[in-house]
């Protein structure tokens, strides 16, 4: 049975992948999504098709199962020394709503705390959200950052 | 332990004794005194890369960047010529342009209203009438470097009596050459770029493109993330690559000598990550251009590294610009197919982005050890930086040349006894 995705109802999803990311509760993260799913961390604004520009991330389930590993894994020098994050998502806005489907907006404010150093960062975010049999799932997420088209150094965390 | 005291306060710096040939000084990544000198004994005397030729395709198109801490413009002017002004209004400095990239008929100081056209000369000042009479447009165009081209790659100096690019770049040319054959048949183009600073000077950076040492430590997580076959091709230490010394301070590291010429062995089986990518590029596509694209795909097997500031580094380009001794930019440019296969490119986009950039699977791990080595260089102020892995003698490689095993820090000592002749001179 078809029915209308809530603002309500998109805005906790949101909620819920923030504190997961910030936990780093990675596997549970990946559960958000949808097998066509698509993270997308764009360099460029006003982009007809990401997957024809170079972005910083542009991943499909697969990518996204590989990101996860490599974070988890005691591997990678830059991920065991990663921030701590803590981030707020707010001012949701409706874009789009079909049946089972709602696309929105909104802000996300981050603060990372890494080796002595605090940073803030801002991002709009642009997320579809779609009712599966298994509950209200991410199709595609698309985080703008504020200084995307600058000097954006490392990350040991997801956006 | 070596601890040879240096006179670090003294006013007189002698370069000259902070470079041996297996080592140098850990001054050189945190002198301010010696990052000023670098700034004029270097950044200003040598040719500095600014740009590849796509960048600035048609007439009218131009970028801004730096030559050493200095901003300029490169453009395309109405004759196709390009030009490389210094990005300063010559009435009273304010920048000219402030816009990444774009197309434009002029550039117009938003101060007073100077303009001035595409090969920086001044057209038009407000109110001219209140200079005096012997006042001459022509003595105040924008102030233009020396520009010369190689195979694309767009370099500025400062310097009008250093040599010709030629023969500067010299025995590095045949391998720009061989770089440029992963368009696959097709002109390589300028398709974006990462751009992130790290709290470490410019020569950390510099070191990195010829050290295969590092890779299989600091990229374990990468090597972990790939195909057995692909993993197998990125654990190069114990093949047959080397390091040469190309003079000038360029280097060449080979890594995976099967992939120096991308023209060569194109009957090699399609290896299986590309097999898709062959699959849908056979409906439209030749099978001998079939080949020669996936061959190319991935990018070349070596980095050929440009003194100062250049790396052709596989499949992109790595820039770098010095900030401050403690501050250095870097870009990862990647290169695309120039109206090539669109999921050839596509291809190419997520190859680059998998090792690449702020949430790529290698480049995080590189900052995170350049900050480490910038951090640790603060103890032992008056200790050495070794450089002496794979000693290679004098002449070992063909014609003469350098050559050590992949894993040799040749190309770090080419590098560095050049910065030590520039420094001294």
């Amino acid at each position: 049975m078809s029915q209308q995705i809530t603002l309500q109802a998109a805005s906790e999803l949101l909620w819920q992948e923030a504190d997961l990311l910030d936990r780093r509760a990675y596997d549970e993260w990946l559960d958000l999504w949808t097998d066509d799913g698509l993270y997308i961390v764009p360099i460029e604004r006003d982009v007809e098709d990401y997957a024809d520009v170079l972005n910083y991330a542009y991943d499909d389930a697969k990518m996204r199962r590989m990101r996860v590993i490599r974070l988890k894994s005691s591997h990678s020098m830059s991920a065991l020394t990663a921030s701590n994050t803590i981030r707020t998502v707010s001012r949701f806005v409706p874009l789009e709503s079909a049946d089972n489907e709602i696309r929105i907006r909104a802000a996300q404010h981050l603060v990372d705390y890494r080796r002595d150093s605090l940073r803030t960062t801002a991002a709009d975010i642009e997320a579809t959200i779609r009712r599966t049999d298994e509950g209200l799932k991410l199709v595609r997420k698309v985080v703008h950052l504020i200084n995307c088209e600058d000097a954006v150094s490392g990350m040991g965390y997801l956006l | 332990m070596t601890t040879t005291l240096i006179d670090r306060t003294s006013q007189n710096i002698d370069p000259s004794t902070l470079v041996k040939d297996d080592r140098v000084h850990t001054s050189l990544y945190n002198d301010p005194a010696l990052f000023a000198l670098e700034m004029n004994k270097i950044f200003h005397k040598t040719w500095v890369w600014v740009a590849h030729e796509s960048e600035v395709r048609g007439k009218g198109d131009f970028i801004s960047t730096h030559v050493g801490l200095q901003p300029v413009i490169v453009v395309r002017d109405r004759k196709e010529k390009i030009h490389v002004l210094l990005n300063r209004c010559r009435h009273r400095a304010a920048t000219v342009c402030e816009t990444k990239k774009g197309r434009t008929n002029s550039f117009v100081c938003p101060y007073h209203g100077w303009g001035y056209g595409l090969d920086g000369s001044l057209r038009g000042v407000p109110m001219a009438e209140g200079y005096d009479e012997d006042f001459d447009k022509a003595d105040y165009s924008l102030v233009s470097l020396r520009t010369e081209t190689y195979a694309g790659l767009i370099f500025a100096t400062f310097n009008e009596d250093a040599p010709s690019l030629d023969d500067f770049l010299g025995d590095a040319k045949p391998w720009i050459d061989l770089f440029m054959k992963q368009g696959g048949g097709y002109p390589v183009a300028f398709g974006g770029e990462h751009k992130f600073r790290f709290p470490g000077n410019w020569k950390i950076q510099l070191e990195n493109t010829t050290d295969a040492y590092h890779f299989p430590v600091v990229h374990k997580s990468f090597l972990q993330s790939l195909d057995q076959q692909a993993e197998e091709l990125f654990s190069f230490l114990d093949g047959d690559g080397y390091v040469q010394d190309l003079g000038n301070g360029h280097s060449v590291m080979v890594m995976i000598p099967e992939l120096v010429d991308l023209e060569a062995n194109l009957d090699e089986p399609i290896p299986e990550r590309f097999s898709d990518l062959a699959e849908s590029l056979s409906k439209n596509h030749g099978e001998e251009e079939v080949r020669r694209i996936i061959r190319a795909v991935g990018g070349s097997g070596f980095n050929v590294n440009l003194f100062p500031n250049l790396a052709c580094s596989m499949a992109f380009f790595r820039v770098l610009r010095p900030v401050s001794v403690t501050e250095t930019e870097i870009r990862h440019v990647t290169l695309l197919m120039d109206g090539g296969p669109k999921e050839a490119n596509q291809a190419r986009l997520r190859l680059h982005e998998h090792f690449q950039g702020p949430m790529g699977f290698g480049s995080p791990d590189d900052a995170e050890a350049w900050e480490r080595v910038q951090r640790g260089a603060q103890a032992g102020p008056d200790m050495w930086i070794m450089l002496n892995r794979g000693l290679d003698g004098d002449g070992a490689g063909p014609d003469g040349t350098n050559r050590g095993d992949v894993s040799a820090e040749t190309g770090m000592r080419a590098a560095y006894q050049m910065w030590k002749r520039m420094m001294s001179a």
